[in-house]
């Protein structure tokens, strides 16, 4: 099977992700949607890994799940605690830090 | 013991202008003694030089080294000799009878001891002024005097008028005092000395051009103080202080200081001609400009200060006419301190009766009221119009002389300006004391008290006499040989002429002063409709509006064009760069909304606008 479809689902997944970013209101969603954005980037470091027969790629994908995970910590206690205080999960709402 | 001379009279000064109210019973007495003490110590040293040979006649007294930076040092000296000791004379017997008759004439003020303070602090600066030995030490005296001058003329300062002669006298003398800083320069720059005895040493050996310059310099410091055309606006407006403050500092003593200045720096004005022609026209076209303006001035005191600014105009021009008029500058300085002192007492003493009005188409038939006054006041007039054998005959007739033996034009603007200065004296003289009585309603002369009358008969006396003493018991020619020089013989035959002449032309105008002003009545308001000449006159020679129109107003606009500049070019520059970095900044500021989404997608197109260009670039 050609590699290069792998890199073409990344890219896909990837587009799917930043519109969802961009388009959604919900915070959990939001989130759920950047987080398909850096799987769709380890899919790419593996699938790259794979072409170039060396082991760089995996060991970044293995990092980036690091850093996900401590991100996922920070990130989901500033929705709840986002949620708690106004009773909304919709991040239009949280613009207070403006102008 | 002549830095006592001036000590004494500042410790009067500092004592009452630091001792406060405590001091205010006896401070006018304190000053008095002061006062009178220095003048018995000046008695004392002119003894002392009198009783030495005649070159050996001067006393030094080095202090300390004020100023010592390198090679070039100032002392801190003293010097008395035959120059300054008639002056030190002059300032403190003057002041002292000033002193006496201010305690009668201040006797009403709530200010008096200030008043007296203000006056001894005068006294030590004249003296210090006269007594120094070098162009520097001169002008710390030169700066204390105008400062007391500033301080008396704006004595009454409750008065807006008063307090502006003040400023005005300040501000123009500081015209002047820019030429003797200037002239001092020049003499470190040239000389690389600064006292009066190197000085006079160098300047043999300088060139000609520095030295007209500093000449003309020093001459600028003399109009500036001496009231010399073209700074002689402030003399008129002095007139606002006190009256013994016109009596002492704005006749007597203080605007002499230019003739003193030229006179002692006469080894400069010899080697230059050009600086002593100026010298000349300054002090002849100030003699006409005096007179002139003095003929048409219903204010007494007005009148007696165009006369000072004319009979100092006569000593300018001596002291400019070189070795041959040194001696009667001083000469006339002398006795014009004692008649011009005497003239404005007796003004004083009038306005002392009359209820301070100055107006003299207020006062006439005086004579009755006033004896006293009116007698002293007319010796005094003898003495200023040169009627032989009073004071001002003797001076007078000598410059006279002088300039006619110099210049045939300088010596006729001398005529004429006796022939003016007869005429603008008997018409004070008949206003004031002849024809009708037009007194004010409420107003009824009297004779002022003995302090007061008492310093007027002395000064008359000197009026009276000063003259003949100077000239034959004291033979001033003599006595000042040795600073200034011998006097350049002249032709007696030519005076044998020229002194019935001069006594013509003081005829024609006294008589015609007479009958203009004694034998037709004169009018209580001053007429409107009068010649060009008259409202010229009145208006001292457009004096002030030439200083305006050419000083004033342009230098206005020049602020004004600056200001505007400054607010519209430079704020503007500065004010509009900051402007539009701020409307920049608040549009910027704009893109900050607070929406999480939209940073995003500005995140996401920088994103894909850097993976753009990578790939073109690898492209």
């Amino acid at each position: 099977m050609n590699p290069n479809n792998y890199l073409v689902l990344a890219g896909i997944l990837f587009t799917i992700g930043a519109f969802g970013v961009l388009v959604r209101r919900n915070a959990i969603i939001v989130f759920m949607s950047v987080e398909m954005m850096l799987n769709a980037a380890n899919l790419a470091f593996v699938a790259a890994s794979h072409i170039t027969g060396t082991l760089d790629g995996q060991v970044a994908a293995f990092f980036v799940m690091t850093v996900a995970a401590a991100e996922v910590v920070v990130g989901l206690a500033i929705i709840v605690v986002i949620f708690r205080t106004r009773r909304s999960a919709s991040i239009d709402e949280a613009s207070l830090l403006k102008y | 013991m002549i830095s006592a001379l001036i000590g004494l009279p500042l410790f009067g000064a500092a004592l009452l202008l630091l001792g406060g109210r405590r001091t205010n019973a006896w401070g006018h007495y304190f000053a008095v003694a002061m006062s009178t003490s220095a003048f018995v110590i000046g008695v004392t040293q002119f003894l002392a030089l009198l009783s030495k040979p005649a070159e050996e006649r001067n006393i030094n007294a080095h202090l300390f080294d004020w100023i010592s930076v390198g090679s070039f040092t100032v002392p801190f000296g003293l010097h008395l000799d035959q120059l300054s000791v008639v002056f030190v004379l002059l300032i403190t017997g003057v002041g002292s009878l000033i002193h006496v008759y201010s305690i009668g004439y201040m006797a009403h003020d709530e200010n008096r001891r200030r008043f007296f303070g203000y006056l001894n602090l005068f006294v030590a600066a004249m003296l210090l002024l006269v007594l120094a030995d070098n162009y520097l030490l001169l002008y710390v005296g030169w700066e204390g005097v105008g400062l007391a001058s500033y301080l008396l003329i704006s004595f009454y300062q409750h008065k807006p008028s008063a307090a502006a002669a003040g400023k005005k006298a300040f501000v123009v003398n500081r015209v002047g005092d820019v030429g003797l800083s200037v002239a001092i320069m020049l003499m470190f720059v040239t000389f690389k000395d600064v006292t009066f005895g190197g000085v006079s040493e160098h300047a043999q050996h300088a060139s000609g051009h520095s030295l007209t310059l500093i000449g003309l310099a020093l001459l600028l410091a003399a109009c500036g103080k001496s009231a010399q055309f073209p700074l002689q606006s402030w003399l008129l407006d002095a007139m606002e202080g006190p009256t013994p403050v016109s009596a002492l500092i704005h006749a007597a003593t203080m605007v002499t200081a230019g003739v003193y200045l030229i006179t002692r720096a006469h080894a400069i004005f010899d080697l230059s001609e050009t600086a002593r022609t100026a010298v000349v026209v300054i002090g002849a076209i100030t003699l006409l400009l005096g007179a002139f303006i003095g003929t048409a001035k219903d204010d007494i005191k007005k009148g007696l200060a165009g006369s000072t600014m004319s009979q100092i105009g006569y000593m300018i021009l001596a002291a400019g006419l070189g070795p041959v008029g040194y001696v009667f500058a001083i000469f006339h300085l002398l006795t014009h301190g004692m008649f011009k002192a005497g003239l404005f007492l007796g003004a004083g003493s009038v306005m002392h009766g009359m209820e301070d009005d100055v107006n003299m188409r207020n006062y006439g038939a005086l004579r009755g009221a006033m004896k006293i006054t009116y007698i002293t006041f007319g010796l005094g007039f003898l003495a200023i119009i040169g009627v032989p054998p009073f004071a001002g005959f003797w001076s007078k007739d000598e410059i006279i002389h002088a300039a006619f033996s110099q210049n045939l034009v300088v010596g006729l603007a001398t005529l004429l300006g006796a022939g003016v200065t007869a005429f603008y004296m008997t018409r004070m003289m008949a206003m004031t004391f002849f024809g009708e009585s037009r007194w004010k309603k409420g107003v009824h002369p009297h004779e002022s008290p003995l302090v007061m009358t008492a310093p007027m008969i002395i000064l008359a006396v000197g009026s009276v006499f000063g003259g003949l003493a100077l000239k034959f018991l004291g033979n001033i020619e003599l006595w000042l040989e040795p600073v200034v020089g011998v006097a350049a013989p002249k032709d007696p035959a030519s005076n044998a002429v020229l002194i019935p002449v001069t006594l013509t032309v003081v005829l024609v105008g006294a008589g015609y002063g007479w009958l203009k002003y004694a034998k037709t009545p004169v009018p209580s308001v001053a007429p409107e409709n009068v010649s060009l000449l008259t409202r010229a006159a009145r208006a001292d020679a457009y004096g002030d509006a030439l200083n305006e129109a050419v000083f004033m107003r342009p230098g206005q606009y020049l602020t004004r064009a600056l200001v505007w500049f400054d607010t519209r070019a430079v704020d503007g520059l500065v004010g509009g760069l900051s402007a539009t970095v701020g409307g920049l900044s608040a549009r910027l500021r704009r893109t900050q909304n607070g929406l999480v989404r939209s940073y995003a997608l500005t995140m996401l197109g920088g994103a894909v606008l850097i993976a753009l260009v990578l790939l073109l670039v690898r492209l």
